[in-house]
């Protein structure tokens, strides 16, 4: 009784978490591209 | 945040936002969804009266937890800082921490959408603790909207600021709504003077809410470093266009073919 919610309770969470972790790998590839690469680092 | 790492005496060039402590702690985020999956789903037990709807605690619980305590707590905390010093850092991790703490109360919304209609026969009430919490979420996507605005980037980071600190008084709302109003959603299980979960039913709550720390850690961590690029992308653009503009100024002296005006001549 209740996979009926479970399941895609299950699938929503970790789906969404791993489509945005991918995207903010994309977006930090393609952002590190159009960088110098004296320019390409973090804080301290 | 982090230095390029160095190797072997040579500095190693980020060719994204990734790093040796994000690698790690996205390993362990790996390892702890896949523990949580598997007590989740698998091997906790289903509720007497709530059957296998309950395992939704399992994620539903942790997904809040990182929204409503730790990631709008950053933002607060950061947006304070920045008003009052203009730090650079602060602002964008105040920033970063309010969109992946959006995502998380999203996910809070939803799974406890999931969880209301066996339990208690409806998707959603207004109820006090859910009509809050959705109060927050517009709070904090309106925080994210204005740090879109195009506008002076001071002022843009001040004002997002001011709604980051006004909308953690909300959070307060949402923690105490159970207690100060009659509501259908339940008070703390986890409260530690009355647990009301134990044995595998509470590890398993256990591993999701280290799941979700370390998912919420390596999120921030990678928005953060985002937004640090996309800041030094907007410098870089403005500086090159200065250069552009010096360089086609002409030099002292020389009037680009235009007529010189004499002093006293006609």
């Amino acid at each position: 009784m209740g996979w009926e919610f479970t399941i895609p309770g299950y699938v929503i969470v970790f789906g969404t978490l791993i489509a945005y972790a991918a995207h903010l790998v994309r977006r930090g590839r393609t952002l590190a591209a159009q960088l110098p690469e004296e320019k390409r680092r973090f804080l301290d | 945040m982090t230095n390029p790492t160095a190797v072997g005496g040579a500095t190693q060039i980020p060719v994204g936002t990734g790093s040796k402590a994000t690698r790690v702690i996205g390993v362990l985020a790996l390892v702890l969804g896949a523990a949580t999956l598997a007590f989740g789903l698998v091997i906790s037990p289903p509720e007497i009266t709530q059957g296998d709807a309950v395992r939704l605690f399992y994620v539903h619980v942790p997904a809040a937890m990182m929204s409503l305590y730790v990631a709008f707590s950053i933002t607060f905390v950061g947006s304070i800082i920045h008003l009052r010093n203009g730090s650079k850092f602060w602002d964008l991790f105040a920033g970063a921490s309010a969109e992946v703490g959006v995502v998380f109360l999203g996910l809070t919304l939803i799974t406890g959408m999931l969880w209301g209609k066996p339990t208690w026969g409806a998707y959603w009430t207004w109820d006090p603790r859910l009509t809050s919490t959705a109060v927050s979420m517009i709070l904090y996507l309106g925080y994210l909207v204005v740090r879109r605005l195009e506008m002076d980037p001071v002022a843009r980071s001040r004002r997002a600021a001011v709604i980051g600190i006004v909308s953690f008084a909300n959070l307060i709302i949402v923690r105490y709504s159970v207690q100060w109003w009659r509501s259908l959603h339940q008070t703390s299980t986890l409260d530690p003077r009355d647990t009301q979960i134990s044995g595998l039913m509470y590890f398993s709550w256990f591993l999701g809410t280290l799941f979700a720390l370390a998912a919420f850690a390596w999120l921030v961590m990678h928005r953060f470093r985002v937004a640090w690029m996309e800041d030094q992308l907007d410098a870089h653009h403005l500086d090159t266009a200065l250069a552009e503009r010096r360089a086609e100024r002409p030099a002292d002296g020389d009037t680009g073919g235009a007529t010189k005006l004499q002093p006293g001549g006609a």
